[in-house]
């Protein structure tokens, strides 16, 4: 199995990476606003990941992440500077943020975490509708610009539907070296268990608190997508349901999974599209589709998987000491 | 000063309502581990109940047992059975993760069903002003303050002077004790359930006429009754109650003393506060960490 399964993976990769190219070349505005929409917010769970999956800190914050990020971009783009320049004040402003955020975490676990992250969630819409000097208020930023890429203009939808692929594609290797560095299963013992992890010497404050900043950190890129994504802003995307959605997007995909989070935003952005046939209906379908989901599987779509390949492990596993018995039998 | 009374009498009687919302998410917490986000829609939905049988014709105060018995039904014996039962042994996120679910699908289906508009309900106390030592307070703050009160003098009562509620806490406290001494536990659990229904139901019925029947209105409520049971201790029946009228007053204070901009950022720091320097709430017991 294993010697197959390898390039089987890396072909299905690959289909996948080229359908998400090709495909939407002839999708019209709308399609390709709701498939950028997907991977932005693939890249925002992924951040909450980090902090959940990863290293089991809940937090529910991860939203106002993503508006500190829009904020960020919109302010400065209008304000004339380039995009790549707000990404990178947006990713430091969450990261020191979401570092900030992590002390909490270093005193109060679980439930009582996700009650202070969600209180400063509400917080920072309170900033963002406030603070109209800043932030516009309630009429929020109009016409934020579209970066060219490469002297590209990416004005038109498709140009930026690859802008927002190709950060996803690259916010993606680096999830995916980090959780295969010392940092990564630095992370994976602080979930598992953190008494044991300090005992073999994991700094577990440098760790949460590290978690926290670099989750936080990818909720801020999403929001400097978010921003030229959809050319304007106000405070209500950001409040506290987005966070809620994240999370949810997390749990439902598969927490602590990588590839959970580009199936929960798949799910949480393209289902409810997909189900506006019902008209009204479909909300209210895709919260009874989430908790059937969670009660037949409460680790998620790859935790069903998940199992299923572990079931044929145990089986090809069992069917070899089988085998290896006969021959032993016959042996002797 | 008279402003400062009138602020304090209008806070004690939105703490009241907070409180008993409070009270019912500390009851599930404590039976079952159960975190629910829906809680704020569980208030929202016994208005709309009851709206739709007046809607079918049925008198006021019929409207109102048939609502408070279909949110038993519902909010109680179905939430319980269908979606808590199945998901306890998975732990508390998952469980979590769903009532958030369930608290869209619920806003949902009465977008949907009902009105996306806000709806008038009428009042269980007369509207109209009475005079308490020369100040004017409204009839209806004083009603929902009494109401409040009663039910949760009655809840404390039944907790701590019968049987059952002795039964009901062993069963809260220590699960696997109760049941080796004889506690149906099973049945403990349910009757939380219930109780936590009645309470919404109770809870919508005094706030609705204030603030209309709209689909979104659990939303801020839930989030207050959270704060309020965070603040208070949300171990302890009591101090849920004390975290709702303490909340209640500083949002009142807040609006007026502070800046109506702000005035949920009050809440929101005090609760940021009791959790960092004092995690088991004001008046809670500290829990004990699991490995």
């Amino acid at each position: 199995m294993t010697g197959f399964a390898k390039p089987l993976k890396i072909a299905l990769g690959l289909a996948v990476i080229a359908a998400l190219i090709v495909v939407p070349m002839n999708f019209n505005r709308y399609g390709l606003f709701i498939l950028s929409q997907w991977a932005v917010m693939t890249i925002a769970a992924m951040g909450l990941n980090l902090t959940l999956g990863y290293a089991g800190q809940v937090s529910l914050a991860q939203g106002a992440f993503v508006g500190i990020g829009a904020y960020a971009a919109a302010i400065m783009t209008t304000h004339g500077w380039p995009l790549p320049a707000a990404i990178v004040v947006a990713i430091v402003l969450s990261f020191a943020v979401g570092w900030v955020l992590g002390y909490p975490a270093l005193r109060v676990q679980h439930h009582y975490l996700a009650f202070v992250t969600l209180a400063f969630s509400t917080l920072a819409f309170l900033v963002f509708r406030n603070e109209s000097w800043l932030t516009g208020g309630i009429y929020g930023i109009s016409n934020i610009p579209r970066p060219h890429i490469f002297g590209i203009a990416t004005n038109k939808p498709l140009p930026f539907y690859y802008v927002c692929l190709g950060s996803l594609a690259i916010v993606s290797l680096a999830v995916w070296w980090l959780i295969r560095s010392p940092w990564g299963r630095a992370f994976i013992a602080l979930r598992e268990n953190p008494q044991r992890a300090q005992s073999l010497g994991v700094d577990t404050r440098r760790y949460t608190l590290m978690a926290f900043a670099i989750g936080s950190a990818l909720g801020g890129i999403a929001g400097a997508l978010y921003a030229p994504l959809t050319q304007y802003i106000d405070p209500v995307p950001f409040n506290l349901s987005l966070s809620l959605d994240l999370l949810m997007m997390v749990i439902v995909g598969g927490a602590g999974f990588y590839l959970g989070p580009f199936l929960g935003a798949m799910i949480a952005v393209l289902l409810p599209e997909w189900l506006r046939f019902t008209e009204g209906y479909y909300l209210m379908l895709y919260a009874i589709a989430v908790m059937l989901l969670l009660i037949w599987s409460p680790t998620g779509i790859l935790g069903i998987l998940d199992r299923y390949m572990a079931a044929r492990r145990t089986k090809a596993a069992s069917a070899l000491r089988a085998v290896a018995k006969s021959r032993l039998e016959t042996a002797q | 000063m008279s402003n400062l009374f009138d602020l304090l009498v209008a806070g004690l009687a939105t703490g009241a309502i907070y409180a008993l919302v409070a009270v019912g998410f500390t009851l599930l917490w404590q039976t079952s581990q159960t975190i629910n986000f829906a809680q704020g829609e569980f208030v929202m939905l016994p208005a709309f109940l009851m709206l739709a049988a007046m809607h079918v014709g049925a008198p006021f105060w019929l409207a109102i047992i048939l609502g408070i018995l279909l949110s038993m039904i519902l909010l109680g014996l179905a939430f319980k059975m269908l979606l808590v039962d199945p998901m306890m042994r998975h732990g508390v996120l998952p469980l979590a993760i769903a009532t958030m679910a369930l608290a869209i699908g619920i806003k949902e289906a009465v977008k949907q069903f009902f009105s996306a508009e806000a709806s008038p309900f009428p009042s269980i106390v007369p509207t109209g002003d009475i005079s308490v030592f020369g100040h004017a307070v409204s009839l209806q703050s004083i009603g929902v303050l009494v109401v409040a009160i009663l039910a949760v003098v009655g809840l404390t009562a039944l907790l701590n002077r019968t049987s059952l509620g002795h039964q009901m806490q062993a069963a809260a406290q220590n699960p696997t004790v109760a049941r080796i001494i004889g506690v149906p536990v099973e049945r403990m659990i349910l009757l939380t359930f219930l109780i936590n229904a009645f309470l919404v139901a109770l809870a919508s019925l005094l706030i609705t006429p204030i603030y209309l029947a709209k689909f979104s209105s659990g939303e801020v409520l839930g989030q207050a009754a959270f704060i309020a049971a965070i603040v208070g201790g949300f171990n302890q029946v009591r101090g849920a109650i004390a975290g709702g009228l303490l909340i209640g007053v500083l949002d009142n204070l807040a609006a007026s003393y502070v800046s109506t901009q702000y005035r949920s950022a009050v809440p929101m720091l005090v609760l940021i506060i009791v959790i960092l320097f004092r995690p088991q709430g004001l008046l809670g017991r500290a829990e004990e960490r699991t490995v």
